[in-house]
């Protein structure tokens, strides 16, 4: 199948880019990432530089891949990353346009390539859990009913690949925080600091210059890991406990 | 100072918007309790006689007061919101996709800022007008009108409707005023909830259900008015 790409070109992260427009023969079998390495040969071929775009693990649980694919990020499919999309989507002679993610905190770094060093700090700032170390601690020694555990691990599942500041329109990053605040706060090990914990990270997340969350929800449509907005909604709830709870 | 730091934090902002846009629906409810008394047939005795108690109750008045500056928090801090959001969003994307979110969620500024200004023009119709009486007792803009509840003569405040209503124009732009009100109301509403953290899988679907219907109902509650008044002087 032939495909036309449009594809954001920048040098650098203060230089002007803009579009460009290739022709690439895909395979549908392909990946989405198998199809812009069959680009970056060619151009490689023809001396001319390669788009740099993220990637990593490939299958889809480590959210490096992110980019924002026909407006949307991660392309046009439910629950998937960009490396889970297959070519198989897409119809010979289709044209799609690839941007970066767009955030003021998440600058641009080449091409598609973004800087999302901000989740990390928001991740530094929660600070640690109250976990012994030593021995393996015995299975089930600590029990969880299973609904908690459930809530818990959903929350767990997001991988940092920041689609949710991506589709957000002011651009925030409240759900990928209330997700990492409720994977813990869910969780007896982790409900020992939960409060400071909660005050820290958000406080982290507005010095990064994250937007503010206007519950439009686009997140949750385009998290790839189909991350719920209760976690935002039992966020602000930690959060005005850490405020106006009980020192008791 | 803690309250300053979190009424300053990103959540501490949205929960002033949920708190004030709340308290403005309530405000909603009974503005419009008020107004269908403009559908009693006396001649504006109930209407007029209400208004009366309305602007002279201390108690009303040290509430409206609260209104106003709730009114105002919100707008200004909704538009502050908003260039803060636009900020930090950056640049926006080549292709613009419609399918994710709905489209008043995604456009609550530019609704507000329209409520805001038919707020201008609604205030100067009825509420200025009504205030210039003081000052212009002579005007014949604002008649007055014996009232058999107080046994006084009171503002005419019915006639000054009626009139404004006579007006094609302005019967529209009150339509428009309540349909924009409407969307605005269809996010806003649910949205106070799940800011302040109520979302749960037992009364969630109760209060997005209790949002649609009060985003359709106020309004068109409103709407009544004006098209209920123009069909009478039309038949």
């Amino acid at each position: 199948m032939k495909l036309n790409l449009k594809i954001w070109r920048q040098k650098g992260p203060d230089s002007t880019g803009g579009f460009e427009t290739y022709m690439v023969e895909a395979d549908e079998h392909m990946s989405f990432l198998e199809m812009l390495d069959v680009l970056n040969e060619q151009l490689i071929h023809e001396k001319k530089e390669p788009v740099a775009f993220e990637h990593d693990c490939r299958e889809g649980i480590c959210g490096t891949c992110n980019m924002v694919i026909d407006g949307r990020p991660h392309g046009p499919q439910q629950g998937t990353t960009t490396c889970q999309l297959h070519m198989r989507a897409y119809k010979d002679g289709d044209t799609i346009t690839i941007e970066p993610i767009r955030a003021k905190s998440f600058p641009i770094i080449k091409d598609l390539a973004v800087d999302r060093s901000s989740f990390d700090r928001i991740i530094q700032a929660g600070g640690y859990i109250s976990v012994n170390t030593g021995q393996a601690p015995d299975a089930n020694a600590i029990p969880i009913e299973k609904d908690q555990s459930s809530r818990a691990f959903d929350a767990a599942t997001c991988i940092g690949c920041g689609a949710c500041v991506a589709a957000c329109p002011n651009g925030s990053a409240m759900l990928f925080t209330a997700a990492k605040i409720s994977h813990l706060a869910l969780l007896p090990q982790g409900k020992v600091e939960h409060t400071k914990r909660t005050s820290k990270m958000v406080a982290q997340m507005d010095k990064e210059g994250f937007g503010m969350c206007s519950n439009v929800e686009a997140c949750e449509v385009e998290c790839p890991k189909e991350i719920s907005t209760d976690n935002i909604a039992r966020m602000n709830r930690s959060f005005l406990g850490s405020i106006f709870g009980s020192e008791g | 100072m803690w309250i300053i730091n979190f009424l300053l934090s990103s959540i501490g902002r949205k929960i002033i918007m949920s708190l004030t846009g709340l308290f403005l629906c309530l405000f909603l409810v009974i503005h419009l309790l008020g107004n269908l008394q403009l559908l009693v047939d006396d001649g504006g005795e109930a209407f007029n006689s209400y208004a009366y108690i309305m602007t002279h109750n201390p108690l009303i008045k040290f509430i409206s007061i609260a209104n106003y500056f709730f009114i105002g928090l919100h707008a200004v801090v909704g538009i502050l919101l908003y260039f803060v959001n636009r900020n930090a969003k950056g640049s926006s994307y080549a292709v613009k996709t419609k399918d994710n979110a709905s489209i008043a969620s995604k456009n609550m500024a530019l609704l507000g800022s329209l409520i805001l200004a038919f707020l201008f023009i609604h205030m100067g119709d009825f509420w200025l007008k009504m205030k210039m009486a003081k000052w212009y007792p002579d005007a014949d803009w604002l008649p007055l009108a014996q009232s058999e509840a107080l046994g006084h003569e009171v503002i005419d405040l019915y006639v000054r409707v009626t009139t404004a209503f006579d007006n094609i124009w302005l019967v529209l732009a009150y339509l428009i005023g309540q349909l924009i009100l409407s969307f605005h109301l269809w996010h806003g509403f649910a949205s106070a909830f799940q800011t302040l953290g109520l979302r749960h899988k037992k009364y969630t679907p109760l209060i997005s259900g209790l949002g649609k219907a009060f985003a359709i109902l106020i309004p068109l509650g409103f709407a009544i008015i004006p098209i209920f008044h123009y069909l009478n002087i039309l038949f």
